[in-house]
């Protein structure tokens, strides 16, 4: 729905190229745009004010490098800037000579608690340490229960109990003491910031355990809430941190940076999905990326080294680039695929993607891909090998044994075939065209930045992708440089 | 189809990059990047507890305690007829303050703009922000003649359908009417649960499966269940999820049309929304409008001092009424939506 404000600010670059220099004005143009990007972004007004001042400062106390255009010159800015305020300190998570090593969860009814207590506690319980889990909440009906069943599936023990939350916390680090566990996790119930009862109970349950960490557990869709409610919970606490949480929503998630510039301490955490491994430190420059809405492909690229088998993708991409790609070569890519995760979570990670391309990926569910493999399996090794062999009783043979139609079939050759049409184009370094008609040749992608080297295929794939029906650039960025895909007209 | 085998491309393109990214580092010396910062983790260090006195930066916090009363400031300008730019400022601040949204504060200041004031700025802008709310909010509670009427409770986690569920089971049941609660959440650890424990304080008939059950079938043996005792109104819950994942609206669709066959009859499909909700809200009532059809907007935990602007944006835009605003923990917190209280309270802010 919104042009991204990489998008927005490029259009504004190249009426402003010739010139040279940033004006005054220009800035001024090109300042509203990022506020009206960080205000979609649910940035808080008075954050986003003094957001401002400091990019203003940081692009009057430097030169304009030739090789960016000013929009370019900006974004660049901004993202620095964010990076900055995102990640500027850091929390070093120490565990105390006396254990246990007591945290404390705090937040608005809805944020997560709960959920984030339990991903903490398999958290620590992945460094080594042996979590208890204590289940303060006692307000919400049947949160115990959940937190309880949750535990259950990480193996990690649960206390509770009757009493006020006061007691059922300072139970739990006694009980804690007793099991001889070194990381107790307490999840509170949700208060609102302005429930001064509630929010005298919670400081109670903080002076009656002393946690080494208490940490704000905030949703990424929270608007312009998140400062009140932040600063409330930062006086009446002193925090130690921030967990964000649901930042699979597609929310911008500019309530984080909110929250991280009025209180003052650092995001530690983010929850990013409902399985309990969706959960992982918190990385400042991918947020950033995602509040001007970059895309990540750093995230992705780590994915991929985690889950990949690096052999198999090496031979094979050095085949489909040689034009000499199989059906056998793509099955096993596919199933490499496929272990990094669901394809719509991909997309969304990969930049220069268009809405469309994201909303078809997420429409692919594992039954379509579950027909993809069923067919290619059906097909024998010669078939596979050479799809050319493949003739019309062949196509119905295949259909009848993968339980699809002929039209299927039909379809998955086709697109192999273009595919590796256009693959092996990639490879030559001519220009791709994709099918479907729709395509159009896209100019080399110019490289700017520290004029660090980018592997070859990187740009391949900003390229391919956005030929297909793209509207807007969107920026790369990987370690160590920076892709700048070619200008639209 | 078309798109799997260009995004399974691109991906193994991308699973190339990361070898060849992974080589490389193999042979560099230690990596010269700003490595991401990361919490690292140190054994038996006692640990500083933080305390309070360092702890707000007061730059920041001045400049944040400015946001009270702005409206006060519009008011005392006391302008009328024309509007200067000052004045317009001011409205912007109190409309973006309330996650009114970038695109509609645009749109009512433009409106303000041309209008004028000829009765003062604040009034010219409570009525455009009332017009916005122009609009029925009745709530249907009854089915067709021999059918069950159905409410169904959609949104994404952490909202409060289950809660508001349970404060309008009770509202149902004081009021005489026979109440059947269907938890059709069976993804939420313990979700069943605490429907349970509502449907207890309501005196409700409560029908749940195990976790991981097919939401659908606990709809379909609800439905039963309420037809046979002649229940009045069924609720239903489902899980929470995220407006931006296909499969998980489809999985609503369907539960919606299974709420819907006979002898159910989905008379209102009810968006629970927090109002500490920004921009993302906007985007979940088109998705979930589309999805599940909703006809109506419970706005929930107003009681704090979110505003909820965000529905000025969905009413303006989608139409979908507020029907109901929770606000507060209380059974009886739940209350039909007033279109003058809220606009007041959001020009207080």
């Amino acid at each position: 729905m919104f042009d991204t404000l990489t998008t927005r600010l490029e259009r504004l670059g190249s009426s402003l190229r010739s010139r040279g220099r940033l004006s005054d004005a220009d800035l001024d143009e090109a300042l509203a745009e990022v506020r009206a990007a960080l205000l979609e972004a649910d940035v808080e007004l008075s954050v986003v004010r003094s957001f401002l001042e400091a990019v203003r400062e940081r692009v009057a106390g430097s030169s304009l490098n030739q090789s960016l255009t000013p929009g370019q010159y900006v974004i660049k800015a901004v993202h620095e800037q964010l990076i900055e305020v995102l990640g500027g300190t850091t929390l070093k998570i120490t565990y105390a000579s006396r254990p246990p090593t007591v945290v404390l969860l705090a937040g608005l009814q809805g944020a997560g608690k709960t959920t984030a207590a339990a991903k903490l506690a398999q958290w620590f319980k992945q460094q080594g340490r042996q979590p208890l889990l204590v289940g303060a909440d006692l307000q919400r009906p049947a949160a115990v229960e959940q937190l309880r069943v949750l535990g259950a599936q990480i193996g990690v023990d649960v206390v509770s109990g009757s009493g006020t939350p006061v007691e059922v916390a300072r139970r739990g680090v006694d009980e804690a003491v007793r099991l001889g566990r070194d990381v107790v996790v307490i999840d509170t119930a949700g208060r609102l910031a302005i429930d001064e009862a509630l929010m005298r109970e919670v400081r109670e349950i903080s002076a009656a355990t002393a946690p080494h960490y208490t940490f704000l557990v905030i949703d990424a869709v929270t608007g312009q809430d998140a400062v009140a409610t932040a600063r409330a919970f930062h006086e009446a606490l002193a925090l130690s941190g921030v967990i964000a949480t649901k930042l699979d929503y597609d929310a911008r998630g500019g309530a984080v940076l909110s929250a991280r510039g009025v209180v003052g301490r650092p995001v530690v955490f983010a929850s990013t999905g409902e399985k309990l491994q969706d959960f992982d430190l918190f990385h400042p420059d991918r947020m950033a990326s995602r509040i001007l809405g970059m895309g990540d492909a750093l995230s992705l690229i780590e994915q991929a080294e985690r889950t990949m088998d690096a052999a198999v993708v090496a031979e094979s991409a050095g085949r489909l680039m040689s034009g000499t790609f199989t059906l056998d070569d793509f099955l096993a890519q596919l199933n490499q695929v496929r272990r990094m995760g669901s394809l719509g979570g991909l997309m969304r990670l990969m930049p220069g993607v268009t809405k469309e391309m994201r909303a078809a990926a997420a429409n692919v569910d594992d039954g379509e891909l579950n027909r993809v493999e069923a067919i290619i399996r059906s097909m024998t090794p010669r078939e596979r090998r050479d799809p050319s062999v493949i003739d019309g009783s062949r196509r119905s043979r295949i259909a009848r044994g993968s339980g699809t139609t002929v039209n299927a079939v039909n379809q998955l050759l086709r697109q192999f075939g273009e595919m590796r049409k256009m693959m092996r184009q990639m490879g030559n370094g001519t220009a791709p065209v994709m099918p479907g008609g729709r395509g159009r040749p896209v100019p080399t992608p110019r490289q700017t930045g520290s004029g660090a080297e980018v592997p070859a295929g990187f740009e391949a794939l900003a390229a391919g992708m956005r030929a297909r029906g793209s509207r807007g650039p969107a920026k790369g960025k990987k370690k160590g440089g920076r892709v700048t895909p070619p200008k639209q007209r | 189809m078309i798109a799997i085998i260009a995004i399974i491309v691109a991906l193994i393109v991308v699973g190339a990059l990361a070898v060849v990214v992974a080589r490389r580092r193999q042979h560099r010396v230690p990596p010269p990047l700003a490595a991401p910062p990361m919490p690292e983790v140190l054994v038996s260090e006692p640990v500083p507890r933080p305390v309070l006195e360092d702890a707000v930066a007061p730059s920041l916090r001045q400049r944040l305690g400015s946001s009270r009363g702005v409206f006060d400031r519009v008011r005392a300008l006391g302008t009328r007829g024309a509007l200067s730019d000052d004045v317009l400022d001011v409205v912007e601040e109190v409309l973006l303050r309330s996650d009114v949204g970038v695109t509609t504060t645009d749109a009512i200041v433009a409106q303000l703009r041309t209008q004028g004031a000829p009765e003062g700025v604040a009034t010219a802008l409570r009525d455009i922000l009332r017009g916005s709310l122009d609009r029925a909010r009745d709530v249907r509670d009854q089915a067709d003649e021999g059918r069950v009427a159905v409410w169904l409770f959609v949104g994404v986690n952490g909202v409060g359908k289950t809660t508001t569920i349970g404060k309008l089971a009770t509202r149902l049941t004081a009021q005489g009417r026979s109440v059947v609660l269907a938890a059709g959440d069976t993804f939420r650890a313990a979700a069943a649960d605490q429907l349970a424990l509502w449907g207890e304080r309501a005196g409700a008939d409560v029908v749940r499966a195990t976790e991981g059950a097919d939401p659908g079938s606990v709809i379909h043996d609800a439905l039963g269940r309420a037809a046979s005792r002649g229940a009045d109104i069924l609720l239903a819950d489902t899980a929470g999820r995220r407006a931006n994942s296909t499969n998980l609206l489809d999985e609503l669709r369907k539960v919606r049309r299974v709420a819907d066959r006979e002898p159910g009859e989905v008379v209102e499909t009810f968006l629970v929304l927090d109002a500490t909700t920004g921009q993302n809200a906007l985007n979940q009532a088109r998705e979930f409008l589309a999805a599940a059809a909703v006809t109506g907007i419970v706005l929930t935990k107003l009681d704090g001092t979110a505003r909820g602007g965000i529905v000025i944006a969905i009413e303006r835009e989608l139409e979908i009424p507020v029907k109901f605003v929770g606000v507060g923990e209380g059974a009886h917190d739940l209350v039909p939506f007033d279109p003058d209280g809220f606009v007041d309270s959001l020009l207080e802010a």
